[in-house]
């Protein structure tokens, strides 16, 4: 980083600590979500935590690919993709209800846990790092391994990829604020291949629904090791 | 220059082509035309590289050097050799009635975009750039296996998406962390994710941020890989798929997403200075070559078998890359070439051997050198070599590393050898057992293409009896660059 | 200055029992206007313990001396907490025993008490209400701490008044775990304070009913006092609220001009704060009780996320 980056204003890094721990604090309601639809709605709030952290890291640091990146981040996170997600879930009409391989309030616990564990594992990055917001990649890691582990528990299709966009958004959230964006190109792809990736699961939902009559990842059990 | 925007732009090129056509019957050819300009074009490329030593274009993008030339060599050649079997292999498919034009439409589209996909993996000298296309190779390979769209193959697509979406994420938090350690030495606009310039400042990067990012990145890519504990998709998608992906995958992808992590290690080995993570690759390796040898015995389904297989030999591969060395990186290369072709060529000949039987249950597949001699002795002289029998390239390879690996780490010794040692036996009898005995099946209603399955049998044999002198200096000059 | 702090204090805990029941209207009042009915008048509460004053006593036959007793101790103890509070000034005589955790032990007390009465009697109302109330309790009080731990973690002393003193005297800083600190704080002070989503003011019905049916043997000024504990622990819990998470406008000095100032800033956020809480009460659902320990749990997961979220983001800062 260089020492003119390092000098930002220090009101922009509260801003953006803030953000960091609304993420952090959407992650964990994610977890506790008992219904798909408020899920995509905080998946899409996640998505403007981010968007918003990203647009004052591009302020500040004045890297003009991160207002792209911004940019990016709202037409394909706040907006395109939950907007695919609540067409998906009306038109595969999903149950409104999630089900859970584990209680919620000891999902919470462990999700805590793993938020102690990340936090000691950033600790010595932020330490060393210069950047005005150096905390914050303790919390991306966090949020994605909330994330992880909603999709660990979730023994639905489409909360378990919400979780694993969730995940996405963490990885964004390091790249853009720890770090201050990465190239454009890189970012450019990974949204491409969000998108894609999300497309191509949208059609196969419907595959396994209608080959399983259900969008219940737990009957996925033909295959068994003998 | 010219000849990587070739390598680059070909399949790219034939993929648009297919998606438009490839419901026609000449898809097929067009699809092995495709591959075989690739890999004309990928031949070029390494003449160039070998003549005029590492090539760095595209606005420093792009860059191919002895390591990455010779996977990219591999890759077009397996590729073109992998179009050549799913000819007849998809017509007869057709012909089952197990898939429609436009299945086979985006089969060849597919086939042709993931070879772009890794050829960019390959090629990139940006480590972001090669997580897109590590990325993008999974959802192409994902839309490949579960082409049949039945609940199995769905399952494993499933399967294979998220255990491989949640591993790259893993991954991108590596490269994230990299980029992070980069940038205080390179700055924001020094090209912190081009590998080049990594190289050259590796000594003064974070050791404790590289320690950190490469235990992501070797689980992350390490899960393409196929590393234990990671490694679940890894039979379901090899099982499910059309067998032309299931040698893909096998052949090519695995190698690829072991070479992310080769790559990744040279810049940690030069920040850390220690061997921390060669002795983390040993331990997933050593795990990786275990584990399955014990599942070998235990399966039923041919195309399972062979998955477990290539996780077994994934395992030896990054074990090798971990002890490090001239010599063991040496073997670590030649054993992914010789594995890439040998596990190919026995896809190819199970691929029919399955279509003969009607079945892909071990049990229900007999006689096949009865029925028909190519195939079953492909199947037997591929599952001798890919053993390790001596004279083929694997033993070569094999030898190398169990010899460094006495002399280096005596303790992994019996381990590897006992794993092996168990391997060959779960495997060898059930190949036996599908090779002799009375045929059941029924003939198949196009010719099978074996030429790729003796061609990569035969150089996998070549390999084995003798290195020509410009492959060992090529294979000598990438060990040096992976340390 | 001496003086002034003992002025402070005196003044505090008259402005504590004169504003507590009319707190307890306004909310009534704001919550009716918000469910579109005619609203009582801001002073009913008044009038209801006044009527409950002029009341004989009924005890139950086999009402021990703590049935009689626990009124006035859960009282006092309600009155003392609200006078500590740093609401008016930081620089009250009581200041120095205005430590956070003595203040959940107040509060504890105050439990155990009323826990104790209401099964004192044997009527199999008073016991269901004391069990539940042990347990919202049980999970509620854990989750208190983590909040004043937070606070005093920012500012170094788990004594009231010096955090006041640091949050309400600080150049402006956002602090996330504050944010979170704060919802959780919300959250303990809805179910403590027996308010819509874990319990109702307002309703006798036996499978839902946890405070009311602890005091359901209770009649006249032993009635009274405890509405009136009642009222003093919102308002308590209210002062508290709002002088961690907007302390702005409390005063270090205690003379009759800043009071009255603080006086006046006061009334302004405890009527917003009032108003806030009619709105939760109205727009939420009761929950079933089985569902109380979630709503708790989640309370004590935001204090401990903001705990750690201090840790990381603000400790270096």
């Amino acid at each position: 980083m260089s020492p003119s980056l390092s000098q930002g204003i220090p009101l922009a890094s509260q801003v953006i600590n803030l953000c960091a721990a609304i993420m952090l604090l959407i992650g964990f309601a994610m977890l506790a979500q008992r219904r798909v639809l408020t899920l995509i709605n905080l998946f899409m709030l996640q998505g403007f935590v981010l968007f918003v952290s990203t647009l004052i890291v591009a302020l500040t640091t004045k890297q003009n690919h991160l207002l792209w990146s911004a940019g990016l981040t709202l037409l394909l996170k706040v907006i395109a993709l939950p907007y695919i997600l609540h067409r998906l879930i009306r038109r595969l009409s999903v149950k409104w209800d999630i089900e859970t391989l584990l209680n919620i309030p000891t999902t919470m616990l462990i999700g805590i846990a793993l938020v102690i564990i990340s936090f000691n594992v950033a600790q010595p990055i932020s330490q060393i790092s210069g950047t005005i917001t150096r905390a914050t990649i303790g919390i991306a890691l966090a949020c994605v391994l909330l994330a992880f582990l909603m999709m660990i528990t979730r023994s639905k299709a489409v909360p378990q990829v919400i979780a694993f966009l969730a995940m996405e958004n963490g990885l964004f959230f390091a790249a853009t604020s720890a770090t201050y964006g990465m190239p454009m190109v890189v970012e450019l792809g990974i949204a491409l291949d969000v998108l894609v990736g999300m497309v191509i699961l949208g059609v196969f939902f419907f595959q396994i629904r209608e080959q399983f009559d259900s969008l219940d990842i737990r009957h996925m059990e033909r295959i068994k090791e003998e | 220059m010219i000849e990587l925007a070739l390598v680059l732009a070909i399949p790219l090129a034939a993929a648009v082509l297919l998606a438009l056509f490839g419901h026609y019957r000449v898809a097929a050819d067009i699809n092995s035309a495709g591959s075989l300009l690739t890999l004309v074009a990928a031949g070029m490329l390494t003449i160039r590289v070998i003549s005029e030593g590492p090539l760095v274009v595209l606005d420093e993008q792009f860059f191919v050097d002895p390591l990455n030339v010779f996977l990219i060599a591999l890759t077009a050649l397996v590729g073109f050799t992998t179009s050549l079997f799913s000819r007849p292999y998809m017509r007869i498919e057709h012909d089952h009635g197990r898939l429609s034009a436009s299945r086979l439409r985006l089969y060849h589209s597919m086939f042709q975009m993931f070879m772009c996909t890794m050829l960019v993996a390959l090629s990139t000298n940006n480590l972001g750039i090669l997580w897109v296309a590590m990325e993008a190779a999974t959802l192409t390979t994902v839309l490949l296996v579960a082409l049949y769209r039945t609940p199995s193959s769905l399952e494993a697509a499933w399967k294979y998406f998220i255990l491989c979406g949640v591993g790259i994420a893993q991954a991108l938090f590596g490269t994230i962390l990299i980029y992070f350690a980069a940038e205080r030495v390179l700055g924001p606009l020094g090209g912190a994710l081009l590998w080049t310039h990594l190289d050259v400042v590796k000594g003064g990067l974070e050791p404790t941020v590289l320690s950190l990012a490469f235990v992501f990145l070797i689980v992350g890519y390490g899960t393409k890989t196929g590393l234990v504990p990671l490694h679940n998709w890894l039979p379901d998608a090899h099982a499910e798929g059309p067998t032309p992906v299931s040698a893909v995958l096998s052949g090519l992808l695995l190698n690829v997403a072991l070479y992310a992590i080769v790559r990744c290690k040279v810049l940690v080995d030069g920040a850390l200075g220690t061997h921390f993570a060669g002795n983390l690759m040993m331990g997933f390796g050593l795990l990786t070559v275990v584990v399955p040898a014990f599942y070998l015995s235990r399966q039923k389904d041919v195309k399972r078998l062979f998955g477990y297989s290539s996780i077994e030999h994934m395992g030896l591969i990054t074990f090798a890359f971990g002890m490090g060395g001239p010599v063991a990186s040496f073997a670590g290369l030649l054993h992914m070439t010789v594995h890439s072709l040998t596990k190919s060529a026995i896809f190819f000949a199970v691929g029919h051997a399955a279509q003969m039987a009607g079945t892909q249950i071990i049990d229900n597949i007999k006689g096949l050198i009865k029925q028909s001699p190519t195939i079953g002795w492909g199947l037997m002289l591929g599952a001798l070599a890919i053993l390790g029998m001596p004279p083929f390239g694997v033993f070569t390879s094999e030898f190398m590393i169990l010899t460094t690996a006495i002399k280096h780490y005596p303790w992994a010794t019996p381990i590897l050898l006992t794993a092996l040692g168990v391997a060959f036996a779960a495997m060898f009898g059930k190949v036996q057992g599908m090779v002799f005995g009375e045929p059941t099946g029924r003939p198949l209603s196009h010719n099978p293409a074996l030429l790729p399955v003796f061609l990569h049998l035969g150089l996998v044999l070549m390999l084995g009896l003798w290195i020509p002198p410009y492959l060992a200096e090529w294979y000598r000059q990438a060990a040096r660059l992976i340390g | 200055m001496n003086f002034y702090a003992f002025f402070a204090q005196l003044v505090a805990l008259a402005v504590a029992l004169v504003m507590a029941p009319i707190l307890n209207g306004w909310v009534n009042q704001c919550r009716a206007w918000l469910q579109n009915r005619s609203a009582p008048p801001l002073l009913q509460t008044y009038y209801t313990l006044s009527k409950l004053f002029h009341k004989d006593v009924l005890l139950a036959h086999n009402a021990s001396s703590l049935f009689r007793s626990a009124p006035y101790i859960i009282f006092s103890c309600m009155a003392l907490a609200s006078a500590i509070v740093p609401s008016l000034s930081t620089n009250l005589i009581y200041s120095p025993a205005a430590d956070a955790i003595a203040l959940v032990g107040l509060f504890a007390l105050a439990r155990v008490f009323i826990a104790l009465a209401g099964m004192d009697v044997g009527t199999s109302f008073g016991s269901l209400g004391s069990r539940r109330e042990m347990l919202i309790g049980f999970l509620a009080e854990p989750a208190l701490l983590m909040v004043f731990f937070t606070a005093s973690l920012i500012s170094r002393s788990t004594s009231l008044s010096t955090i006041v003193e640091t949050l309400a005297h600080r150049e402006f800083v956002i602090y996330p775990s504050l944010a979170f600190a704060g919802v959780a704080f919300s959250m303990v002070s809805l179910a403590e304070n027996a308010r819509v989503p874990i319990d109702n003011p307002t309703t006798h019905l036996e499978l839902t009913m946890v405070h009311e049916a602890m005091i359901l043997e209770y009649s006249g000024r032993h009635l009274a006092l405890i509405e009136w504990a009642a009222c003093l622990k919102l308002f308590a819990y209210s002062c508290i609220g709002l002088a961690l998470f907007f302390p702005f406008g409390i005063p270090e000095a205690a003379d009759p001009v800043s009071l009255a100032i603080a006086g006046a800033i006061l009334m302004l956020k405890l009527a917003v704060g009032g108003f806030l809480l009619a709105l939760v009460e109205t727009i939420s659902a009761k929950m079933r009780i089985f569902r109380a320990p979630e709503f708790l749990g989640t309370a004590f997961l935001l204090a401990v996320l903001a705990m750690l979220v201090h840790l990381l983001l603000e400790a270096g800062q």
